[in-house]
């Protein structure tokens, strides 16, 4: 190849995916997930890791079956976030030192309650009503206690990964709310971009499924009530559509300059062709009435990209299955590809493995890349009863064959948050 | 250093700490003929020293009461500072430049409910179902809005709310180290052409048990009476104390700030940010590269963002001695207290301000800090978190 062919549309380096590992509650690794995904399995299921009695949402797709040291919730992210790196550098191709930056999309955990009783345990007696702080701090007065610190610090996990995979200089914590796997392998692309690194490691991670996570998310409508049966839930584009299925997660995409993949003789899987990004000032958790944000995210993907609406082969939707996100999602693509949106297949992820908040834009990154690397669309499953308001191709319930060489995956969160991403599956 | 259409300059600076509100009113201060009027609160915390939130009239910079309602003083006081910010760089009423703005925010996470808290463990002592206490109590009494004024990513969230700033909207965490990156990640996108124009900062309230909280866990919060940073009592506590502080930077390439005939406070000429183990000398190897290309002299003059934590403090100053002999250090930290993600923003704020005033700073610290014999043409600043991360940057004056 010339030099030339490295380059995209403006001088910019292109950069290629060249190793993806991904955990779900489908499963552990790519292959399985995979499988289960495209067979319109569902992952959701009863919590059983803490008691759900009087509460209103007790499913969830938590991640299960990952052996960890001490049950937590940075534990869980660490661990997913480890394996799911060590799967996509191992396709790769790479071991030793990274050598290049470290972007994680990790969750913002609050201090774990075992935490908080352990402490309460050992602390002397309440003098008065809400002094239990005061006595915390009494204890560790008396006796520090580093491993605390190392799981409430929010950059304990991208510390132990930089130490574990020999990433360069300070990695990068993130959170873009639902938005911020796609945030990490923006700041990836942008990284490579600039010239300064060849190759980023870029992870999304959520293994935050705690009781108090999944009220704060009920107590604001947020979720899912429909317990019964749990695989029916997550139902995406669908009239009785009721809130998103919480749920668990991670993935790693290993980017790299074109230049450098080929050089080195890797194989491409995927190129990262353009990221989009805008805010939206509307309200804290619902996005602006004219989907204005949205419809500027996806453009400037799109634009970033170099490609028109007429190359978009495929969209990998946000689709959360909430009331609000699914009908403004709709808005917003059928705004920018018209009267074509008909044509273009639309399918979430999210109806088989539930919502995995920070990790999502990462895992579906993953998945999109798959989808042009085996030629297959994953369904929408739980479609039985579409909303008469959005009028989707959402391959519905059962996957389907299809060659596609370009997806568009978006991500909208709270705080206003959205990012878009456009892969391709060859060098353009 | 040759002026560039890419160079990155700071254009606003927005700056609330103990001392007071308000880029002039901390030129004032930095100009002043002594060290600041020491602010301290030694009893709220006790025995927990913290330098306070001064007095604030929050309706400046957030004009809408249910915004305010919406927010604790986590956020409440980023979305000031970042308005600050907004003002200072003329940006403030301009629909289009916020609206075409990027934003990069570091940030902890806000305000636990403390009394809920203490409700449930005290309430736990009691019973042996502790999990199904937990979901029978944060199912009644946890507020829905303090779910969201927890949130890291929704202090960025109401900049866009309040002050209409939505090009991007990113959020880093991870305590000190969050504010380095986020400096760099917009320098460098500047630089390459990807953002013109960015506003990127971090809000701290050290007044929260819940943050005094993660500092003991290391045993690195200092106790007692305020005593002075580069002599913190070895016998009361961890040599840290905090403050309350925050720090916004409208940082523009300089391309874009003269087209529309902006001040600019300074040029950020080099910034970088490393982790690693700080044993056997590692700590200062890594300064060292950071600060390379960094002048040393009576024309440097350097902020150090050191802790007060006992054994990094004293190795940096040992460091600072050494690599920038000659130079006048002054550890602002003493001060503003330390601010944990803001620490490193609020080390720029300060040596904008520094350079863009021309003052001369007094020594915060007269036993340790030497005077400063002309305005200063460059300024260096340090930041070395209490439990990782370190950052560098380099900044030099306009004229």
């Amino acid at each position: 190849m010339t030099k030339a062919a490295y380059r995209d549309h403006l001088g910019r380096p292109i950069v290629a995916v060249t190793g993806m590992g991904v955990i779900t509650s489908l499963g552990q690794g790519l292959k399985d997930n995979w499988t289960a995904l495209v067979g319109g399995v569902s992952g959701i299921h009863g919590i059983t890791r803490f008691p759900v009695d009087g509460l209103n949402t007790r499913i969830s797709g938590t991640v299960d079956f990952i052996e960890l040291p001490v049950e937590n919730p940075v534990e869980r992210s660490y661990a997913y976030a480890r394996e799911t790196a060590d799967e996509a550098l191992a396709q790769a191709g790479l071991s030793g030192d990274f050598g290049g930056p470290l972007f994680l999309a990790a969750p913002p955990i609050e201090p774990d309650w075992r935490d908080r009783f352990a402490l309460a345990d050992r602390a002397p007696p309440s003098q008065r009503p809400g002094d239990a702080y005061d006595r915390f701090l009494a204890v560790l007065r008396e006796k520090a206690e580093p491993a605390l610190h190392e799981a409430w610090a929010f950059g304990a996990i991208s510390e132990r990964l930089a130490d574990r995979f020999g990433t360069r200089g300070l990695p990068v914590t993130l959170s873009t709310a639902c938005a911020s796997g796609a945030t990490a392998i923006q700041l990836g692309v942008e990284a490579i971009r600039q010239g300064r690194t060849d190759r980023a490691l870029t992870i999304g991670t959520d293994g935050s499924v705690t009781a108090e996570a999944l009220i704060r998310f009920a107590l604001l409508s947020a979720l899912s009530t429909q317990n019964d049966p749990p695989t029916r839930a997550s139902k995406p584009f669908s009239k009785d559509r009721d809130g998103f299925v919480i749920a668990e997660g991670a993935a790693t995409l290993v980017l790299e300059s074109l230049e450098s993949a080929v050089a080195r003789g890797a194989k491409v899987l995927g190129i990262l062709k353009g990221c989009g990004e805008k805010a939206d000032h509307f309200h804290r958790t619902r996005s602006s009435p004219d989907g204005g944000p949205a419809i500027a995210t996806i453009r400037a993907a799109l634009e970033d990209a170099g490609i028109d609406e007429s190359g978009i082969g495929y969209i990998n939707a946000h689709g959360t299955s909430t009331p609000e996100n699914d009908k403004m999602e709709y808005l917003s693509m059928s705004t920018v590809f018209g009267d074509t949106l008909a044509n273009i297949p639309v399918s979430s992820n999210k109806s088989m493995i539930g919502h995995t908040l920070t990790a999502a834009g990462a895992v579906e990154a993953v998945f999109s890349i798959q989808t042009m690397l085996t030629g297959t669309l994953p369904p929408t499953i739980n479609y039985a009863n579409p909303d008469p308001a959005i009028v989707l191709d959402v391959v519905p319930n059962v996957k389907r064959d299809a060659r596609v060489s370009a997806v568009l995956s978006n991500s909208f969160g709270f705080g206003g948050q959205n990012a878009s991403l456009v892969m391709t599956a060859e060098p353009a | 250093m040759a002026k560039a259409n890419n160079d990155v300059v700071i254009t606003g600076v927005g700056i609330v700490t103990c001392q007071g509100v308000g880029a002039a009113a901390h030129v004032e201060i930095l100009g002043g003929a002594g060290a600041p009027a020491l602010k301290i609160e030694t009893e709220r915390f006790a025995p927990y020293p913290v330098h306070p939130m001064p007095e604030i009239d929050w309706n400046q910079q957030i004009p809408k009461r249910g915004d305010q309602r919406q927010m604790e003083n986590w956020q409440r006081l980023g979305v000031f500072t970042a308005g600050l910010a907004l003002d200072d760089a003329g940006f403030k009423d301009d629909a289009d430049a916020c609206g075409t703005m990027d934003m990069i925010v570091a940030a902890g996470g806000g305000e636990r409910d403390i009394a809920v808290d203490s409700l449930i463990v005290d309430e736990g002592l009691k019973r042996n179902d502790r999990e199904r206490l937990l979901n029978e109590k944060l199912t009644t009494e946890l507020r829905p809005t303090l779910f969201l004024a927890q949130l890291s990513n929704l202090l960025a969230g109401n900049i866009s709310i309040v002050h209409k700033v939505t090009g991007s909207s990113r959020t880093f965490m991870g305590e000190e180290a969050a504010g380095i990156s986020a400096i760099e990640t917009a320098f460098h996108r500047i630089r390459s052409g990807q953002s013109t124009h960015t506003l990127v900062g971090s809000a701290l309230v050290a007044e929260r048990q819940d943050v005094i909280l993660l500092y003991e866990a290391i045993g690195a919060h200092a106790t007692g009476g305020w005593t002075p940073l580069w002599s913190r009592d070895e016998k009361a506590g961890g040599g840290i104390v905090t403050g309350t502080a925050a720090a916004f930077l409208v940082l523009e390439s300089r391309a874009h700030a003269e087209a529309r005939g902006a001040r600019i406070y300074a040029t950020i000429d080099a910034i970088g940010g490393d982790r690693g183990p700080r044993d056997e000398g590692r700590l200062e190897a890594r300064l060292e590269r950071l600060a390379e290309g960094a002048a040393a002299g009576a024309g440097t003059v350097v902020f150090s963002g050191a802790s007060g934590q006992h054994g990094p403090t004293a190795r940096e100053k040992a460091w600072l001695d050494t690599r920038f002999a000659g130079s006048p250090v002054r550890g602002f930290s003493a001060v503003t207290g330390q601010a944990l993600e803001a620490q490193f923003p609020l080390g720029l704020a300060i040596a904008a301000l520094t350079l863009g005033a021309g003052v001369k700073v007094a020594p915060f610290d007269a036993a340790a800090e030497a005077a400063m014999t002309a305005a200063a043409k460059s300024a260096v600043v340090t930041t070395v978190g209490h439990g990782r991360g370190e950052g560098v940057a380099i900044l030099s004056a306009e004229k």
